[in-house]
């Protein structure tokens, strides 16, 4: 014990001198990824695999398809949900009667421990995703895949899919995290009687045939990751080396990036990501998140806010500019009066017409039968507290000028879904955004009268689900724009929820880090990095 | 022998003080306001899908039958498996336990090579100006909430200076872990002889322990002046004065080995205490020890972590406590444990 | 009592620390007790247009994300950090000292129970008890309060024990019996005020401590309420801004946290000297 105490009094003194430098070779050819938190799973059908856990998935498999890449006016670069590229599928061919679809898989294809990816594990990753329930099975399911029938292996490189419908969703749902392809043969001699899946062990083990192979995995800590020098679904990536090492701190993670002791995070509240992008020290790439937006939701099942008057008072009292400009830092676009950016989304067809104004939103109130105002709680999850806290101050002091006292409620990550499914809450702060980029996706899951849980507002109303449901199908492009703009028009008019801003996914990343992509997962795949 | 016997006492009395944090961690995370089946069951979850997971938990039990499954488990030394990881809470446990634990040792360290000396110096003179600045110096470490002054540490020290490493946890992107002997990294980097190693881990050590050491000095400092007060102010050292032994031979090897008992008692509390505040710490450095998994499994509603977490805690301090009654045995042969 | 007014008086002429410390819980309690109506600034008043504001003459502190005015919000908690740790010191210390006392004077099965308790929640890892009881019962003021008094409630127990342990067979207590008091009696005017002044040191330790814990439940998120001001919540919250410079948001309510815990650390070293008989003489 005494030498160690000495041995420390020591360095303490010594302690100031510079630091070892690191082998430049190695530094050039790792990268250092620094995230909040890390995977829980390396395998995306696992119980409750969180969203780190698709980054991993992501990496260290590969799929049949892929989605190319577009370039954006700004120069950068962002998956094409329109084009399907081939990643282990070489090449597919629709039925004529456009009810299957045959994949010819690339015979050159390896898995990380060398043998050959065949259709046979194809047809056994796509089964297991349609039947180890949960979200993968839900996911799936989205694109109308939905059983181990639809699966057929023809032969070693040849694998069919029948379809239970015509779908449009069904293609694209193919290229999403999901429907990853495991090694069959290594899985099931990790796979027992209880757990035919092999779910234990592709927890924590890769049988991937990605671009990465997974050379350590430390929860909590670090995911290690080295390129997978056979791969031949696409070009050799640069990267020959991923750190992607879990750092708490917000402020931490800043003072990494800016001190050139990390490459590249998404992680860091949007003030940071405002003042590196004007500091010019680091590289920013944004780009709108698709198909999302961040609300003030009200539940309209229950008094005051089943009263549509009081609604359109909060719509006109909601401080739009001052959330934008202060909890926000401008990283997202203000949907007052501007369509969201997106290809798809209904809102680019039918604007939200409110402004904070308010007079107007005392008139409404007034006009409720509430002159007075009420008490009521304002709730938001403790986990995006960055933005949710200032938010909520704002919206607390805003509703408080047309009477509408509120409590302002932190709830805690592991609760706030549990509060959403419950669907009590009276007003709170949310976001959702959708992987499948087709408005009647997101309106079927957020107002749809199946009242999902992502349905917070609880809003049902039958004319809604018609055109929703007729849209899912429609083939003509015009009344297909018809009908989204139907319900587009509902949504907004009976404002259960009031959009506010569609967020931004920043990325801050050294100056010498070059090819990032956007991604649906909005997760970071290192076959298009290099550093410069 | 009679040590052992007196241990084994010792031991079997602290038996019941640990069914009752069994009991009462099973209870507090049963309380938590999470449903970790809605939490894992994905965000796009049905209803059906998360009774599912519930049953598969096996939350879908009711709670004293929940509490028999765990203590079962526990007899069978599972802990469960942790929902944040996907590991077995023991080996997760086990693996991070030496982090937290090189932490703390390191903290408690700095913290007695500079408290036991300001303690001494203090008790020499009291109500002299030295005695005064020690009191206002410790007391303002223990004084700053201990999140503010490991952030306020990065900030200056890494940050605006460069001087420290960055806080990336024990070792930083480049450096491999020593082959686990003792699980300490600075020790293991010196027993594979590999200077650069244990020179990178203990700079990533340095500011956590000082953050840690900041915290622990006041008592330290505390106990020992008003120990050597008492000791000083005693019989034998006037005897042994006004024999005219040297100053320094009296101070030293009379006083302070006679003040140092009270001192021990601290310091097993002092580590105690320490290793619960190390949670904080460990979030901020982003040190890979328990109470950081402890933490992020308490927001997650993970409950087995927790519950392994505080058991653990439990047993250390019931260990720490009787360690400490025998090395006080063995300072004071006076001393007798009594059970 | 004048005896001890005096030596009092010695103490703090003795120990200008102590007297520094008495001064600024003076100031401390002034200011709890008249700090809204010093407040330059609305505390909960946002104003976007002036966020993030460097001290200036109009904003002596500096503003912080939202505008708001952080000597105002630094004036404003002071009553309410003071009144959070008082109140769970106050718990801790009524609950603690009674069951302490009692295990100490009757002894036998009220010992055993009382001990085993307090054994128990010693055992536990206490910032994280503390943190388990607020995440479980709820983030509001009052479920704070009671984890910071159960955390701290062994320390009285354990110390109240021994303190009437020591003077339950003392003559003045002996002398009270055949008197005819009932133990009650004897327990409650006898030996426990006997107790109280070694109690007392560990109450204004506490509160220091009961300030530090409330800021370290802030900081990962299970503090009071937003926009209630409170220093934990303003130096977590300003923690965030460190980095990017903005370090007057945490600096300010972190120097009033500090002062506040290190005047009460002080107090409770001199109150220490006042009692102890070695200094008496």
């Amino acid at each position: 014990m005494m030498r160690v105490l000495g041995t420390l009094v020591l360095s303490a003194a010594t302690l100031l001198a510079p630091p070892a430098p690191v082998s430049a070779q190695g530094r050039q050819e790792t990268l250092i990824v620094i995230v909040e938190s890390g995977p829980n799973s390396m395998d995306i059908h696992g119980v409750g695999a969180n969203r780190p856990a698709y980054q991993a998935s992501w990496n260290l498999y590969d799929r049949l398809l892929t989605y190319g890449v577009k370039r954006l006016p700004d120069g950068s670069r962002m998956y094409d949900y329109n084009s399907l590229k081939p990643e282990l599928a070489e090449s597919w061919t629709l039925a004529p009667d456009g009810l299957s679809v045959t994949f010819k898989l690339r015979r050159d294809a390896r898995f990380h421990d060398g043998t050959p990816v065949t259709a046979r594990d194809v047809k056994w990753s796509f089964d297991r995703a349609v039947t180890v329930g949960g979200f993968p099975t839900f996911q799936m399911k989205a694109g109308s895949l939905e059983k181990p029938e639809q699966f057929v292996v023809v032969d070693d490189y040849t694998f069919r899919v029948t379809f239970v419908r015509k779908d449009k969703m069904t293609m694209p749902d193919l290229a999403v995290v999901v429907p990853a392809v495991f090694n069959s043969e290594l899985a099931r001699k990790h796979a027992t009687a209880q757990d035919p899946w092999a779910m234990e062990w592709l927890k924590s083990n890769d049988a991937g045939s990605g671009a990465y192979k997974l050379e350590s995995w430390k929860p909590g800590q670090d995911t290690v990751y080295v390129r997978f020098d056979d791969w031949k679904s696409g070009p050799l990536p640069k990267i020959r080396r991923v750190i992607v090492r879990e750092v708490p701190s917000a402020g931490n993670r800043r003072a990494l990036l800016e001190r050139g002791d990390a490459d590249i995070s998404f992680d860091l509240p949007p003030k940071d990501f405002a003042e590196m992008a004007k500091a010019g020290k680091l590289a920013v790439v944004s780009h709108p998140v698709e198909n999302a937006f961040a609300y003030v939701g009200m539940n309209v099942k229950n008094p005051p806010f089943n009263n549509l008057k009081v609604r359109q008072a909060v719509a006109h009292a909601v401080p739009y500019e001052k959330i934008f400009s202060t909890a926000v830092f401008g990283r997202g676009v203000l949907l007052t009066g501007n369509p969201i950016v997106s290809l798809t989304y209904g809102h680019d067809l039918f604007p939200s017409p409110y402004k904070t104004d308010m007079a107007k939103a005392k008139a409404l109130m007034a006009d409720a039968g509430f002159p007075n105002g009420f008490e009521t709680t304002l709730s938001f999850d403790q986990g995006f507290a960055t933005i949710n806290e200032p938010t909520a101050v704002l919206v607390q002091e805003s509703l408080g000028q047309i009477g509408i006292k509120t409590t302002i409620e932190k709830i805690p990550g592991s609760n706030w879904r549990n509060m959403l499914l419950k669907k009590e809450m009276p007003l709170f702060l949310n976001a959702f955004g959708g992987w499948l980029n087709y408005p009647e996706y997101f309106f079927f899951w957020n107002f749809h009268g199946q009242n999902a849980v992502f349905n917070t507002s609880s809003y049902q109303n039958p004319d809604m689900d018609r055109l929703i449901e007729a849209a899912r199908f429609e083939t003509d492009p015009k009344k297909y724009r018809e009908l989204v703009r139907g319900f587009a028009k509902i949504e907004i008019t009976d404002v259960p929820r009031v959009p506010v801003y569609q967020p931004l996914l920043d990325v801050a990343m050294q100056k010498n880090v070059k090819g990032y992509q956007y991604w649906f997962h909005r997760q970071l795949d290192y076959r298009q990095l290099s550093k410069g | 022998m009679a040590l052992l016997r007196l241990a084994g006492r010792r031991l079997a009395l602290a038996v019941p003080g640990l069914l009752g944090v069994i009991v009462v961690t099973f209870l507090l995370n049963r309380a938590l306001p999470g449903d970790p089946a809605a939490f894992f069951a994905g965000p796009a979850a049905t209803r059906q899908a998360i009774e599912e997971i519930r049953a598969r938990l096996g939350l879908d039990k009711s709670v004293p039958e929940q509490f028999v499954y765990y203590v079962r488990d526990l007899a069978r030394g599972d802990l469960g498996t942790s929902l944040t990881t996907g590991q077995p809470v023991l080996r997760d446990l086990a693996t991070r336990l030496p982090a937290s634990l090189e932490l703390t040792l390191a903290g408690l360290a700095l913290a007695v090579t500079v408290a036991l000396p300001l303690g001494v110096l203090s008790a020499t003179r009291p109500g002299s100006w030295v005695d005064h600045l020690a009191r206002v110096v410790t007391t303002a470490g223990v004084s700053l909430p201990i999140f503010f002054t490991g952030l306020l540490l990065v900030y200056v020290f890494y940050f605006l200076l460069g001087w420290a490493p960055a806080p990336l946890g024990r070792l930083d992107a480049f450096s491999t872990a020593p082959r686990q002997v003792t699980g300490f990294f600075v020790v293991d980097a010196v027993l594979a002889h590999d200077g650069a190693l244990a020179w990178a881990a203990l700079r990533q050590l340095a500011l956590p322990a000082v953050t840690l050491g900041l915290f622990a000095m006041a008592p330290i400092a505390r106990m020992t002046r008003a120990s050597m007060l008492g000791v000083l102010g005693s019989e034998f050292i006037r005897t042994a004065r006004a024999a005219g032994l040297a100053p320094r031979t009296v101070l030293v090897t009379y006083a302070l080995r006679n003040a140092l008992l009270p001192v021990i008692t601290l310091l097993g509390m002092v580590f105690s205490f320490l290793l619960g505040a190390n949670v904080l710490v460990e979030k901020v450095f982003a040190w890979p020890g328990v109470g950081s998994y402890a933490l992020e499994a308490l927001i997650a509603s993970d409950y087995a972590p927790v519950q392994g977490f505080v058991l653990l805690m439990a047993t250390l301090y019931v260990f720490l406590n009787l360690t400490i009654d025998i090395v006080y045995g063995l300072v004071d042969p006076r001393v007798r444990i009594e059970a | 009592m004048s005896a001890l007014l005096r030596h009092g008086r010695y103490v703090l002429g003795e120990n200008p620390v102590t007297a520094v410390a008495f001064g600024l819980f003076v100031v401390l309690i002034l200011l709890a007790l008249v700090g809204p109506s010093l407040a330059p600034h609305d505390p909960l008043a946002s104003d976007t247009a002036r966020k993030l504001e460097p001290p200036s003459a109009r904003y002596w502190f500096g503003t912080d994300q939202v505008g708001r005015d952080i000597l105002s919000r630094v004036l404003v908690a002071t009553r309410l950090d003071l009144a959070i740790s008082l109140s769970a010191v106050t718990l801790s210390f009524v609950v603690g000292s009674g069951l302490g006392a009692s295990a100490g004077f009757f002894g036998g099965w009220t010992d055993r129970i009382v001990t085993r308790v307090t054994d128990t929640i010693m055992a536990f890892p206490l910032f994280v008890l503390a943190m388990a009881i607020v995440a479980a019962l709820g983030n509001t003021l009052a479920n704070i309060v009671y984890a910071t008094a159960i955390i701290n409630l062994p320390f009285y127990a354990r110390m109240a024990r021994a303190e009437v342990n020591v003077r339950r067979e003392a003559g003045f207590v002996e002398a009270a019996r055949l008197s005819g008091n009932g133990s009650a009696r004897i327990l409650t005017v006898h030996v426990f005020p006997n107790c109280l002044p070694p109690m007392m040191v560990q109450a204004s330790l506490n509160l220091g401590w009961a300030i530090l814990n409330a800021a370290g439940l802030s900081f990962i998120g299970l503090g009071v309420r937003p926009p209630t001001p409170e220093w934990g919540i303003m130096v977590a919250e300003g923690a965030a801004f460190i980095v990017s410079g903005e370090w007057w948001i945490a600096l300010f309510p972190g120097l009033a946290l500090m002062l506040a815990v290190f005047c009460f650390n002080l107090l409770g070293d001199g109150l220490r000297d006042l009692i102890d008989p070695r200094r008496r003489t």
